[in-house]
């Protein structure tokens, strides 16, 4: 039984300099996943943050020793499974870039296609969920996310008619892709993005005649243009705080040089820089993959034999590492062959990651409910943090 | 600066070969490895901090491997040092690249490297209580870890 007269009451000095420890996370909505940030509050205002990762970690460094080529591609999609054909992307190119192997002129434009496909998807979930994580301020918040929803289901109807799965593929593999497209997908595929394009513009008006959304992006989580390079934070972030850099474009891979896009450079490093450069990489991308419907060559989609026994691929000793711009920037894959059918070693360097290690050096001096905004604007996927 | 510039100008400073390509790759002994860094970022202009990590090479020890890139000339370079048999320290390139302060936690974690000199080297992926350091060769895939014991 509860003795009222013996409990202790505790004065909090609200003016004062005591901090408040919160957890937030790691079951935090606006984390979308698993990410615990300890805040030191004064007031309502964070003066430190420490940042808590790992939760969904699967050691895929240590796994990939022990699969070989042929397996691990589609194990890739695992790491960042909101963009898994990027994932998947980099670590056959790092495998092909070891074993010298040649990649047909159709599997290249084909891995193009899905790679703009998947950004756009990628793209629009962020967008769907950052706007419902500022939340009320957006007229209810999940308008936009169910609009962002309805887009993205489309883009994955069109993977699941060209691989069978919607959100962790295969699609890639050694020397190729795994599957050619069905009939009829090019003009779905057209439909599709044609669609998209002309909704784009619908999402732009809404959120930027809203003072609210202004409010809460601009001048809030800014990136200085020294701090991005230092940190190694890429992609939209990184092109966000002023950097003119897109590996599209400065190290052209796959087929990436047959095709015309525009890079888009904001200097303001804040929230609102970074949803502007993701607003202008939607179209682009949606032109590449126009371009690239319109050019698609015929042939072959794989130089290698058809896939009989897991030990089959096997590549030289040596070591490469390929990067490709995913959605969220830079994802690499090191690899270090020592001439047998799986790694030695492969280290993932995860665009998250290091977008992530951002948020320490930007989160103080803004109040709690910022936290939120500044986390949905790095759009970190935790699958690809923790690897 | 000019891929073969840095080239040139990196074998000579550290004594070392520099062979050409995309990245470039430079190995210094560990006592220079700061040192490197900085001059990396100072004098290449290398200041996007890419990646760290280390590579297991069984009985001939620890290598670290870091990855840095002049943006805007499109020079990379791939960094790396021998610790050699049984050496688990080196020094931590925090001071000249903030990025290094959780890829050089990660690195501790799985390699169990100590990093001299970094501002707050603890586990990131795995909690603070796990023994050992899964992405040393020694340690097998199936490593039983309590409460799974």
């Amino acid at each position: 039984m509860l003795d009222v007269n013996k409990t202790t009451r505790v004065e909090m000095d609200w003016a004062g300099p005591e901090r408040l420890q919160m957890n937030m996370g790691p079951q935090h909505p606006s984390a979308h996943g698993v990410f615990r940030a300890i805040l030191g509050l004064q007031g309502e205002t964070v003066v430190d943050v420490d940042a808590v990762i790992g939760y969904l970690h699967r050691c895929h460094e240590k796994l990939s020793e022990t699969l070989t080529y042929a397996q691990y591609p589609s194990i890739a999609s695992k790491t960042d499974y909101v963009a898994a054909m990027t994932s998947e992307f980099a670590y056959v190119m790092a495998a092909e870039a070891i074993g010298k192997f040649e990649v047909p002129r159709r599997a290249q434009y084909l891995r193009v296609i899905v790679a703009e496909l998947q950004r756009v998807a990628s793209h629009l979930l962020w967008l769907g969920t950052w706007c419902m994580d500022m939340g009320g301020a957006l007229g209810g918040g999940a308008t936009i996310f169910l609009y962002c929803i309805r887009e993205r289901e489309d883009v994955l109807d069109l993977f699941e008619a060209l691989v069978g799965a919607r959100l962790l593929y295969g699609f890639f593999q050694v020397g190729g892709t795994r599957y050619d497209i069905p009939d009829g997908w090019i003009e779905t595929c057209r439909a599709t993005i044609d669609r998209i394009d002309s909704r784009i513009d619908e999402y732009e008006q809404m959120l930027e005649s809203n003072a609210f959304f202004i409010a809460r992006t601009k001048g809030i989580g800014v990136v200085s243009r020294e701090l991005a390079l230092d940190v190694g934070i890429s992609g939209p972030l990184l092109r966000g705080s002023g950097v003119n850099y897109d590996i599209r474009r400065n190290a052209p891979y796959s087929s990436y040089a047959d095709f015309q896009f525009k890079v888009p450079v904001e200097t303001a490093g804040d929230c609102f820089a970074r949803y502007r450069v993701r607003m202008v990489e939607f179209r682009e991308a949606i032109s590449i993959v126009r371009q690239a419907l319109d050019t698609l060559p015929a042939g072959p989609i794989s130089s290698r034999p058809a896939l009989k026994s897991v030990a089959q691929i096997r590549i030289p000793k040596g070591e490469a590492y390929a990067r490709v711009e995913g959605p969220r920037g830079e994802v690499g894959s090191y690899i270090i062959s020592d001439g047998s059918a799986k790694p030695y070693r492969m280290k993932w360097r995860g665009a998250s990651f290091s977008n992530l290690a951002i948020l320490p050096h930007i989160i103080p001096g803004h109040k709690v409910a910022d936290v939120v905004a500044i986390m949905g604007s790095v759009d970190p996927v935790f699958g690809e943090v923790d690897r | 600066m000019h891929p073969e510039q840095a080239r040139a100008l990196l074998a000579s400073t550290f004594g070392v070969e520099v062979a050409a390509g995309v990245p470039m790759v430079v190995s210094v002994a560990p006592d220079r490895w700061q040192q490197l860094a900085q001059y990396a970022k100072d004098t290449v202009g290398c200041r996007f901090f890419n990646f760290l990590t280390a590579v297991d090479w069984k009985e001939q020890g620890l290598e670290v491997v870091a990855r840095v890139d002049n943006l805007d000339d499109n020079v990379a370079l791939m960094l790396k040092t021998k610790l050699g048999p049984g050496v688990t320290t080196c020094a931590s390139m925090t001071p000249v690249y903030r990025g290094a302060n959780w890829m050089e936690r990660e690195c501790f974690d799985m390699f169990g490297i100590h990093f001299e000199n970094h501002p707050d080297l603890r586990r990131i992926l795995l909690e603070d209580t796990w023994e050992g350091h899964p992405l040393l060769k020694s340690y097998a895939v199936d490593t039983p870890h309590p409460p799974y014991r």
